[in-house]
């Protein structure tokens, strides 16, 4: 569960907090210091007794303790505080580790700062999409070219006629003529911009997210399952909820590939073949694959969603960019930015068509141990002579509690990842630098 | 000798004039390389008027050749041509010691700094964006080549 992780993590920030040494807490809720220490590290559950005896001695109550929804909001917080602390270069510093205390005591404050980064978010990303569209955008610069030059011919020649008083008669006809062939050509330009402007208009109302944020919204309210496909229904009603052009784009291609993985890998006879396998094994895909006649990405794509699967899954492409993001409890892939640079599915990414399984733990609030099935598949949409388009797929199985043996620690994303000691690391953490 | 006779766009293309104003002896001959027929032809008109002599070529293929035979005092040039760069064109009039020092005012609908700073560091010797006032054209002229 989300929220076992998450209170180790608030059980640690909150004993620093204190000032509290982790031996004297644990002696405090008679637990051994080492117990302690699993459950800071997230690497064991807090039982509901031991819960209760921590949350006095850490001055406060159980339920905030081992809170849940109010994942996000930290997150944002914890996201504000690292941008503008950036900003500042380092001048400006909140404290995270009482950010717990900053939530439960002004919990409406908390909201409006989270609202707050969420839209200067927002904003940020507008304003780098429209200066993007100005700079780089063919289209935008040549209706503009077009309209500036018969703009200057317009104005030229305008001032021509105005200005000189003892002009030709033939040159008169001659600039007339012209200026009648430039405002022609004016309007053609102007109605060009309009019609450029109007036709992308989608991306300016997507402004309250990303095209990729409303697309997973989408897809997570309807359990990430596609109901209406395995009914052999279509699902024109459910793309027509979707706000933006750009994310029923993202959402009419992923539709049309999950009618392709239904028609290959159909529900009863997919759940029948799973019916044997304990939940402790598991499903491979490669075997799936070869028994459905189908693909492993698109067994991947298929297990991850099932009704009910309780399975994380990325799928990225050839740059690395995530481009599907399942999250489970416990494994939360980052929103914004790249992904971490350990995970089993950038490996697979690295050597196409093989398949890669790993334990990986992830660190911090919110973490667990899981077991990923990871795979990279190449395709060659123009032939021999195109270029290869790779997509990798990570499947994200939680890994029971007792599992025992070395697993890979990643994070999700390096900014809000507390692993201290990490090879890969690209950026400093916000989480590891105030602890 | 014989010049190429460029493209199609330019009816109006090498039109010479013999448009002296002021007396003063010769007059200043700009080459003015645009590919827009109209501005070619407001251009032509308020520098004619001004005491130039003007050659116009619509096509930046022939570019660096026709200003080698012409020998004019100015280049007003375009930055976006069919057949050539602006840019390339600048680049070569600069590389040939007879032009190096020819002074060239460049033309451009994307007053970008951009494209200012390309154009600067390719040498231009003035640049001016579009839509220009017939004045600032002529001023320009002026500043560059005193009559």
């Amino acid at each position: 569960m989300a929220t076992q992780g998450l209170t180790g993590s608030r059980v640690r920030e909150r004993r620093l907090a204190l000032g509290l040494r982790q031996a004297d807490l644990a002696r405090t809720v008679a637990i051994s210091a080492s117990y302690l220490n699993l459950i800071e590290h997230d690497r064991r559950r807090i039982g509901p007794a031991v819960l209760a005896r921590l949350a006095p001695a850490l001055g406060i109550d159980a339920a905030a303790l081992a809170l849940g929804p109010e994942n996000a909001l930290i997150e944002d917080l914890r996201a504000a505080a690292a941008v503008e602390a950036g900003a500042a270069a380092g001048k400006l510093r909140a404290e995270i580790e009482r950010i717990d205390e900053f939530v439960a005591r002004f919990p409406g404050w908390a909201e409006v700062l989270a609202q707050s980064y969420r839209r200067g978010a927002q904003l940020d990303r507008a304003v780098a999409a429209l200066n993007d569209r100005i700079a780089h955008d063919p289209h935008l610069s040549q209706a503009l070219h077009e309209v500036l030059s018969a703009v200057s011919a317009v104005r030229s020649t305008a001032a021509i006629l105005a200005e000189t008083e003892d002009i030709e008669p033939e040159w008169r006809t001659r600039f007339h003529r012209n200026l009648h062939g430039d405002s022609e050509r004016l309007a053609a330009g102007a109605e060009a911009l309009v019609a450029y402007l109007d036709g992308s208009d989608q991306a300016a109302e997507a402004g309250i997210a990303s095209p990729q944020e409303e697309f997973d919204a989408w897809l997570a309210a309807r359990g990430w399952h596609l109901a209406e496909l395995e009914a052999g229904a279509g699902m024109a009603g459910a793309l027509a909820e979707l706000a933006s052009g750009a994310a029923r784009a993202l959402a009419g291609d992923w539709v049309a590939q999950a009618a392709a993985d239904v028609a290959a890998l159909p529900l009863a006879p997919l759940l029948a073949a799973l019916a044997p396998l304990g939940p402790e094994v598991g499903p491979d895909p490669a075997a799936l694959a070869g028994m459905f006649g189908a693909s492993i990405l698109a067994v991947m794509r298929r297990l991850a969603t099932l009704p009910g699967a309780a399975v994380g899954l990325v799928i990225c492409d050839g740059a690395g960019t995530l481009t599907f993001r399942k999250p489970v409890p416990g494994f939360m892939p980052p929103r914004f930015g790249a992904a971490c640079a350990l995970w089993p599915l950038y490996a697979a990414l690295g050597r196409p068509m093989t398949p890669i399984t790993a334990r990986i733990a992830t660190g911090g609030r919110g973490g667990q141990r899981f077991r990923v099935q990871a795979f990279c598949q190449p395709r060659y949409p123009q032939g021999f002579g195109g270029p290869e388009l790779r997509e990798a797929a990570m499947l994200v199985w939680p890994d029971p509690g007792t599992a025992a043996g070395a697993a890979l620690a990643v994070g999700s994303t390096c900014r809000i990842c507390p692993q201290a000691a990490c090879p890969a690391r690209r950026e400093p953490s916000i989480i590891l630098s105030v602890a | 000798m014989e010049l190429p006779i460029v493209g199609a766009a330019q009816a109006t293309a090498r039109v010479d004039s013999t448009r002296g104003g002021g007396g003063s002896g010769v007059a200043r001959h700009v080459l003015l390389i645009e590919d827009e027929t109209n501005i070619a032809e407001a251009l032509r008109f308020i520098l004619e008027r001004d005491g130039w002599q003007v050659s116009a070529l619509g096509d930046g293929a022939q570019a660096v050749a026709m200003v080698r035979g012409l020998r004019p005092d100015l280049v007003i040039l375009d930055l976006m041509l069919p057949g050539a760069d602006g840019l390339e064109i600048l680049a070569a009039l600069r590389a040939d010691p007879a032009t190096a020092a020819l002074p060239v005012l460049m033309l451009t609908a994307k007053g970008q700094a951009r494209d200012r700073a390309a154009a600067e560091a390719a040498g231009v010797s003035r640049f001016m964006a579009k839509p220009f006032a017939n004045a600032e054209i002529v001023a320009a002229a002026s500043a560059l080549v005193p009559g």
